[in-house]
């Protein structure tokens, strides 16, 4: 499972007959294991990775740190939620170090991302504490280069 | 001048190597999808190159004993052991300049004028204008895709004369991906003893053989380390190519001439790079090993892909290629890999730049990403499609 879990993660448009054949299994088999991964949210989805940069400048992120108050017999799981359902956070992560969460957000504008800091998550009444990182280049996301790649070197020898 | 007077009629007589042609004509072409490459994608670990930076500042840039640094001759010694259970002493080993540079001073080393080497085709291209050079007279071995590329004992004993003098055992085999197990070495073996053939086994892609038995060297078989000269490398297991670094094993009076040679024409193989191979040995097991599974990954993928576009390969289970037979087209190799590339922009090798052997077959290699070699399939399919109407 784990062999095929690491294809699809970096190859996820791979057909289960090709996938079979890597893995020296049967089509059907490929495609149950991915079910059964898909049911018990092993796989959570697959997304397509865009460089927005590159298509228009309409598009800011920000990483922001929240410092939180964990509640009695929650912890940090109700203050995460309630981040993560607001529709322009990307991800919520709980961090280690001086603050407590990390806040991926995407908005149209920094101004927009200011105000919803200003507006939205400061105010919560879990929040003690925030610091905005703007996002000012990816150049690296999920494992794939955003910069451009090196260009294949390798000379044409007659090998 | 008149030059042809003047120069060597051996080496003027020997063509331009096929691929050459090939790579001059792609490079002109603009959206090339190239499967010709023969060396590794990945980049040689961080850890070996590390340890060559730390040669260089640490001023390690002298020139070593000629037959390599002793603590880089017993980490190969402990290497071959560990992964192989191939058995030598630290000064039956010799550090070269790449494994090609094995190849040819092992040759001059045995090989007189009249003698006769028996070299397996589909070849690697290196061997017989080596061997030419050396003044001996070169006696293909074709071998046959029925029997997966493999040497057999029949076919051997049909080509061995009493002017034998080596025999070529290229397995894993660049072009083929055909790898000689225990049993088929075993009957090669058989036909060697109690004769004075020699074996020059080279056995470059030896870590890159997949499926679950692991590569066999036929040093390992009964009244063979007497007769072989086993060459090896950095390049393909280790992604080194460009550090230039292989090495030679071999009984020691057959060594101390390769020596000679070596000392005569190189001196010492590249001091950094000896430095860096003693990480490379001591500490990459696991790299090699994860670059030997994604080959694997990809093999498959391109293995199964082949087949479906009426591409076979045969059993191609070491190195990163495949032999893909293209009788299916109903065009030559050579036309084959014109118009694939003139037509659909995709570069691969023609079989018969390995001999005549390799007539309706092309090496495609797989040292790229997957996503690559699916872009090429792709043009390969439809090229396929359309040729076959």
């Amino acid at each position: 499972m784990e062999k095929i879990l690491s294809i699809i993660e970096t190859q996820p448009l791979l057909t289960p007959g090709q996938i079979a054949a890597m893995v020296d299994r049967t089509e059907q088999e490929v495609v149950d294991i991915i079910e059964k991964c898909k049911r018990e949210g092993i796989i959570k989805g697959y997304r397509t990775l865009i460089d927005w940069d590159k298509v228009s400048t309409n598009h800011v992120k920000a990483l922001i740190e929240l410092r939180v108050s964990p509640k009695k017999g929650r912890g940090f799981e109700e203050i995460a939620q309630t981040v993560a359902s607001m529709p322009e956070v990307e991800a919520v992560t709980l961090i280690s170090g001086g603050y407590d969460l990390l806040v991926e957000i995407k908005a149209k504008s920094f101004q927009e991302i200011a105000m919803l800091v200003a507006k939205r998550l400061s105010p919560l009444d879990d929040v003690n504490g925030t610091k905005t990182n703007f996002v000012l280049r990816p150049y690296k996301v999920s494992g794939v280069p955003f910069i451009e790649e090196d260009k294949d070197e390798r000379g044409f020898n007659f090998l | 001048m008149n030059y042809d007077k003047l120069l060597n009629p051996v080496i003027v007589a020997e063509k331009p190597s096929g691929i050459r042609r090939f790579f001059d004509l792609a490079s002109t072409m603009k959206d090339c999808i190239v499967l010709g490459v023969g060396e590794p994608d990945f980049k040689t670990p961080w850890v070996i190159r590390e340890a060559g930076i730390t040669s260089l500042e640490k001023g390690r840039t002298f020139y070593t004993s000629n037959s390599g640094l002793i603590q880089l001759r017993d980490e190969i010694c402990r290497y071959l052991r560990r992964r192989f259970d191939i058995r030598y002493e630290t000064d039956e080993v010799m550090v070269t300049v790449g494994g090609s540079e094995g190849i040819d001073a092992c040759m001059r080393a045995v090989l007189c004028p009249g003698d006769e080497v028996i070299i397996p085709y589909p070849s690697y291209v290196s061997y017989g204008p080596m061997a030419h050079l050396a003044g001996a007279t070169v006696v293909p071995l074709n071998t046959k895709a029925e029997n997966s590329f493999r040497i057999t004992a029949e076919e051997l004993k049909a080509v061995i004369t009493p002017k034998t003098k080596l025999l070529v055992l290229p397995y894993p085999s660049n072009p083929t991906g055909a790898v000689m197990r225990r049993e088929h070495l075993e009957e090669i073996a058989e036909v060697l003893r109690g004769t004075d053939i020699l074996v020059m086994s080279d056995e470059i892609y030896a870590e890159l053989t997949y499926g679950s038995e692991r590569h066999v060297s036929i040093v390992n078989l009964e009244g063979m380390k007497e007769r072989t000269i086993l060459i090896n490398g950095f390049s393909k297991a280790h992604a080194m190519t460009g550090w230039r670094l292989g090495y030679a094993c071999a009984p020691k009076p057959i060594l101390q001439q390769m020596l000679k040679i070596h000392q005569y024409g190189i001196m010492s193989a590249p001091t950094t790079s000896q430095y860096a191979a003693i990480v490379a040995l001591s500490q990459c097991d696991d790299a090699v090993e994860e670059m030997r599974t994604q080959y694997d990954l990809r093999r498959k993928f391109l293995t199964s892909e082949l087949r479906r576009i009426g591409m076979p390969s045969y059993d191609a289970d070491g190195t990163f290629y495949v032999f893909a037979d293209i009788r299916a087209s109903g065009l030559s190799s050579e036309e084959f890999c014109e118009r694939l590339m003139y037509e659909k922009r995709v570069v691969v090798v023609p079989g018969t730049a390995f001999g005549d052997a390799g007539e309706g077959f092309v090496r495609i290699s797989y040292s790229y990403s997957i996503d690559h070699i699916q872009q090429a399939l792709r043009r390969m399919e439809e090229f396929m499609n359309e040729v076959k109407k």
